[in-house]
């Protein structure tokens, strides 16, 4: 694991995503994560900037990657990581297309260097906080922190879309049935479903162009968890967490539903296994209350339901196919 | 004198090499399309969307700029990289989208599409960032909503309002240091691009 990591935290988890913000230390600290943060950061322009300047919209996000290339890194590989999918996808295709497209790289640095600032494509490293935890920390790190394993509580993984796609480091090579989400949660000792709609959107900023778009979007991602007795979604990107949390009243009356159905980040699901109280990651920040859930929460794991004894197979029978679930990530 | 059918006569690009042109960061494969449908079929929006992008690069390659430009097709895109990822041409769809959005802002034509609004949301959230550095949702909600949808306030309202007492909203936008770092950086790109 990387010594040290520069931290992008992004707009949304300087207020609307705080928990993530809160949550994300709380985790980063147990395991020994050094996060720093990018000095002076500014926004990445979300899905807005690039509808109205391309150039721009690479040189605001390259800012970004300039001033994580500019930290003291005693000459270490550089690593930058991001909580939020939308940052992430900026920050990893804007050095993506540098890389690629030397005309793009030498327009950005021109403008760059307005601000006398530059960026080598390809410097920095850029991560999801999901890749760290599962690739760089690991799975039995993670399991090693563990006091207060979440027995008996259903949780539904939601990747949504861009931590997976278009995956431009080939980080994942899963871009619609992941599963390291899920192995994380199982190493908590939570219930993790087979969650059918796990990449699926969330609608992004669909909210605010078409409201009947966006809310069938999050309706389905509800009642796949709803159908499949989840207990909460556990998401990792402040627009999912706020369609899906925030909008989830609104879709109930929409659709005459009534879903109760709580939205908590993966690293506030950390914090609890990992002994934290609620208020120590954010836990009451939601719309959706998550406080009912977390009584379900057992000493003692769940008894597996009776074995059913195997049907012995026609020998004559073909073989089947066995469903692939390793994370193939980086090592 | 007969055109080469193989040469595009010199200033006259098609309508076509004009997006893959106003498409940087590397090949965009636009026209590789095979109109195999995959991206219509993994699109989350695409029933509320006037062309499936398939129907929009078939219409691309034909020149129809003006339907293509005035279709709602870029404004629907949710930016969710399915279709990217099962593209077998690997098509560059979502940055594609993006580029008809540019050129559909720069020609006019949005206006005219059932999408007329998208602009203005993405227009505003980027004047907060130029103004700052950093987005700023209050601002963003009120000034977008209050233009658009006065009528639809009261329901942001409650949305909002419930957004403050969680803790999950600023009332004022956060400004970053070298802000004039920023501006000059961003100043320069647009004239880059011919755009200041």
């Amino acid at each position: 694991m990387p010594n040290r990591y520069a931290y992008y935290p992004g707009c949304s988890l300087e207020k609307n995503a705080r928990a993530y913000h809160i949550s994300t230390l709380y985790v980063a600290e147990k395991l020994g994560v050094a996060l720093e943060e990018v000095p002076d950061w500014n926004c990445c322009g979300a899905t807005e900037y690039f509808a109205i300047a391309a150039l721009p919209a690479y040189a605001l996000v390259a800012r970004n990657l300039a001033l994580a290339q500019g930290m003291d890194w005693n000459g270490g590989q550089r690593h930058l990581v991001a909580p939020c999918s939308a940052c992430f996808l900026n920050l990893s295709k804007t050095d993506h297309y540098m890389a690629d497209s030397p005309q793009l790289a030498a327009q950005v640095n021109e403008a760059l260097a307005a601000g006398g600032l530059h960026y080598d494509p390809g410097a920095v490293f850029v991560h999801h906080l999901l890749d760290v935890i599962v690739d760089d920390v690991g799975y039995e790190k993670v399991q090693e922190m563990v006091t207060k394993p979440l027995f008996g509580l259903r949780v539904a993984p939601y990747y949504g879309c861009l931590v997976t796609r278009p995956d431009y480091k080939h980080i994942h090579n899963e871009p619609e049935h992941p599963f390291c989400l899920d192995d994380l949660l199982a190493a908590l000792g939570a219930t993790v479903i087979d969650y059918p709609v796990k990449t699926a959107c969330c609608g992004g900023h669909m909210t605010q162009i078409s409201e009947d778009t966006a809310l069938e979007l999050i309706r389905r991602l509800l009642k796949a968890a709803a159908d499949y007795r989840a207990d909460a979604i556990v998401a990792l990107c402040p627009m999912c967490q706020l369609n899906l949390d925030g909008y989830q009243a609104q879709v109930n009356k929409h659709f005459g539903t009534d879903y109760h159905i709580p939205i908590l980040y993966f690293t506030q699901v950390m914090g609890l296994a990992f002994g934290a109280t609620p208020e120590e990651i954010g836990i009451g920040k939601e719309f959706v209350d998550a406080r009912p859930v977390l009584n379900k929460i057992q000493e003692k794991p769940p008894e597996e339901g009776k074995k059913r004894r195997k049907k012995r197979r026609d020998k004559q029978a073909l073989p089947m196919p066995e469903l692939l679930r390793t994370h193939t990530g980086r090592k | 004198m007969a055109l080469d059918p193989g040469i595009v006569p010199e200033g006259r690009r098609t309508f076509m090499q004009e997006v893959i042109a106003a498409t940087p960061g590397g090949d965009p494969h636009l026209e590789l399309c095979l109109q195999c449908g995959t991206c219509g079929g993994s699109c989350p929006s695409g029933p509320d969307m006037d062309h499936t992008p398939r129907q929009l690069f078939a219409m691309i390659a034909a020149g129809m700029r003006e339907d293509v430009l005035k279709s709602n097709t870029p404004w629907f895109c949710v930016s969710c990289y399915y279709c990217v990822v099962r593209c077998p041409q690997e098509i560059h769809i979502t940055d594609i989208m993006y580029t008809l959005k540019r050129m559909a802002i720069e020609e006019g034509y949005y206006r005219e599409s059932s999408a007329a609004e998208a602009p203005d949301f993405s227009e505003t959230f980027i004047d907060f960032v130029e103004h700052y550095g950093r987005s700023f949702e209050l601002g963003l909600a009120t000034r977008y909503h209050l233009k658009h949808h006065p009528l639809g306030m009261l329901k942001m309202a409650g949305m909002g309002l419930n957004m403050l007492i969680k803790g999950r909203m600023d009332l004022k936008p956060t400004r970053i240091e070298h802000l004039d770092q920023l501006q000059a950086i961003l100043q320069k790109a647009k004239e880059l691009e011919g755009k200041d």
